[in-house]
């Protein structure tokens, strides 16, 4: 498979990611010597095979729906980039 | 009180030789000097260390003292530890102070052990070198030229000087066997599911998992039982009745079937490793094990379904450092988005970019069956390959690493030649095998040579007896660093 800068920069548009152009072009060598390692798995005949999206195959425990942490609003927001009267601030979304 | 085990510095402190405030005032001093050079260690707190040691000294004053009280333990820096500065080796995290403590921090705190300080680490513990540190990388106490492995690399390092008496790691695809080995110390990586991930920064949740890292087998015995509990915080925590893997390491192998992957002993390996493993085996045979030849047929697919799965893994789980609740934000934005993208491109590394590029992409429309799907089962093939082998054999032993510790710089601009330094590692991780590395020889450079152990499900207590009958017959793991003398 070959990649593409625009490849590299959508992926980081989705991921969340500023790249520049030259950024993306310089890290499109390294990636595309990882996909050529990855592409080794294509070799194998893979049909018929469940699989496998955990370490074991155990079902997710639940529990049931009642509060277990007390208010630590204060504690757990010391350490937000930034907030007010309890609430996490962020850039005006909807003008 | 330095180069002693955790075992012997917990019987000299019941025995009141020392107290836990002398023996942690000790290792803070001799810690903080030694990191200058070998930079294992981001964060010491002496205030909260001296704290805990003095509590330590109380309980040690009475009956209720247990086999870690007032000693001193060096935390991987991914472990949330309750108003410990926790980076994860990021510049995302570096003033990020946690405000809770991890399901094993608080194991630890209830067994009277101290928090000597939290260890240097790859980034958001992607990397096998320590170089993707924030923090600079970690040096090799062997060869201050070299990389410690990684990404636990700080608390090997830090073992392997005798900065501390043992440490934490976590493993997600070798990060505490390939620094173990490359430093020439003991590391364990449990049954997935055995230690809690509860305050583990995340990286690829279906694989991580955390183990202890020491001097010795019969050391790893003492931390695990610390760190092996049930916790309902944890989705993936195993309900097992309690294991005293400390009062079962001196079941002898004798009769052990030892399996041979014959897919791990290619010639790609240092020949020097081909011999230090060998003679590790003629050692086993000599104590009575039998070696048994067997198959892992889709083992060399190992590192190429892994960096599908837990780049996937970790492009999810790194979504949340977005800037908003905790950790860094960029100082210049212009809207909400631009905030997410500038905090996320200034925040995260190169190797962290690229791991989530990797995990966007092969997760993004019209991929996933190709790459996602596909590693999925190729992880099952790669699974039922070690169930398979495991009819014939009891436990399965193989060269760690390709290479011993590889010098500083010398892997950084190749990624692929980075990830493979962890070809036999990630099996087991894709697999939730417990596997572990302990020291078995020294190549020409003077550099520690790793032996991999493999277990069954749930066998770390036959793991464990294994590694201390062999540390007992040899004294590889007794071999200290040229650094141990300035």
């Amino acid at each position: 498979m070959s990649l593409s800068k625009q490849d590299v920069k959508k992926a980081a548009d989705l991921a969340r990611i500023e790249v520049t152009d030259q950024e993306a072009g310089d890290a499109l060598g390294p990636l595309e010597k990882v996909f050529a390692l990855i592409e080794e798995m294509q070799q194998l005949d893979t049909e018929n095979v469940e699989p496998m999206a955990h370490a074991q195959d155990i079902s997710t425990r639940l529990r049931d729906d009642i509060v277990t942490e007390k208010d630590q609003r204060e504690t757990l927001q010391a350490s937000a980039p930034a907030v007010e009267k309890g609430l996490f601030l962020v850039p005006k979304v909807i003008d | 009180m330095f180069g002693k085990t955790v075992k012997e510095l917990g019987d000299a402190l019941r025995r009141k030789e020392f107290s836990s405030t002398e023996l942690t005032t000790a290792y803070l001093e001799h810690s903080k000097a030694l990191n200058k050079e070998v930079n294992a260690f981001i964060t010491f707190d002496e205030e909260q260390t001296l704290a805990q040691a003095k509590l330590a000294d109380e309980i040690l004053s009475t009956d209720n003292a247990t086999a870690l009280t007032g000693i001193p333990i060096a935390h991987k820096d991914i472990w949330c530890a309750k108003d410990w500065i926790t980076t994860c080796g990021s510049r995302m995290l570096e003033n990020f102070r946690s405000p809770y403590d991890a399901h094993i921090i608080k194991r630890f705190k209830e067994c009277g052990a101290v928090t000597l300080g939290k260890t240097n680490m790859d980034e958001f513990a992607m990397g096998s070198s320590n170089e993707t540190s924030w923090f600079g990388n970690v040096k090799n106490p062997w060869d201050l030229g070299r990389v410690p492995g990684g990404s636990s690399g700080g608390s090997a390092a830090a073992v392997a000087a005798d900065m501390t008496p043992a440490s934490t790691g976590t493993d997600t695809g070798g990060s505490i066997r390939q620094p173990a080995a490359l430093c020439g110390i003991s590391g364990l990586k449990p049954t997935y599911g055995l230690v809690s991930r509860y305050g583990m920064i995340a990286f690829a949740s279906s694989l991580d998992q955390g183990g202890p890292m020491a001097k010795s087998a019969e050391d790893l015995a003492i931390l695990l039982e610390a760190m092996v509990s049930f916790d309902d915080k944890d989705s993936t925590s195993l309900e097992k009745p309690t294991v005293h893997y400390s009062s079962m390491i001196n079941k002898s192998v004798k009769g052990l079937r030892i399996g041979i992957p014959k897919e791990y002993f290619s010639d790609e390996i240092a020949p020097d490793i081909q011999n230090g493993v060998q003679d590790a085996l003629k050692e086993y045979e000599k104590l009575g094990a039998k070696l048994v030849d067997i198959n892992l047929p889709t083992s060399p697919l190992s590192v190429a379904a892994y960096y599908v799965i837990a780049p996937a893994e970790a492009s999810s789980n790194l979504s949340r450092f977005d800037g908003v609740r905790y950790g860094y934000r960029a100082p210049n934005y212009s809207d909400l988005n631009d905030m997410y993208a500038k905090t996320r491109a200034q925040g995260f590394g190169a190797e962290v970019k690229r791991r989530i590029l990797i995990g966007t992409y092969v997760l993004s429309h019209g991929y996933y069956d190709a790459y996602y799907l596909k590693a999925q089962k190729v992880r099952r093939l790669i699974s039922q390959d070690f169930a398979h082998a495991f009819k014939t054999c009891d436990m399965i032993m193989s060269p760690t690493t390709p290479s011993t510790a590889f010098k500083i710089g010398e892997k950084v601009s190749d990624p692929v030649q980075m990830y493979l330094s962890d070809t036999f590692t990630i099996a087991a991780n894709l697999a939730g095998l417990p596997a572990m590395s302990i020291p078995c020889g020294l190549d020409r450079n003077q550099l520690p040579i790793g032996l991999q152990l493999i277990g069954n499900y749930f066998d770390e207590a036959g793991m464990i007896a294994a590694a201390h009958q062999y540390q007992c017959a040899t004294d590889w793991h007794l071999k200290k660093p040229p650094l141990h003398n300035v």
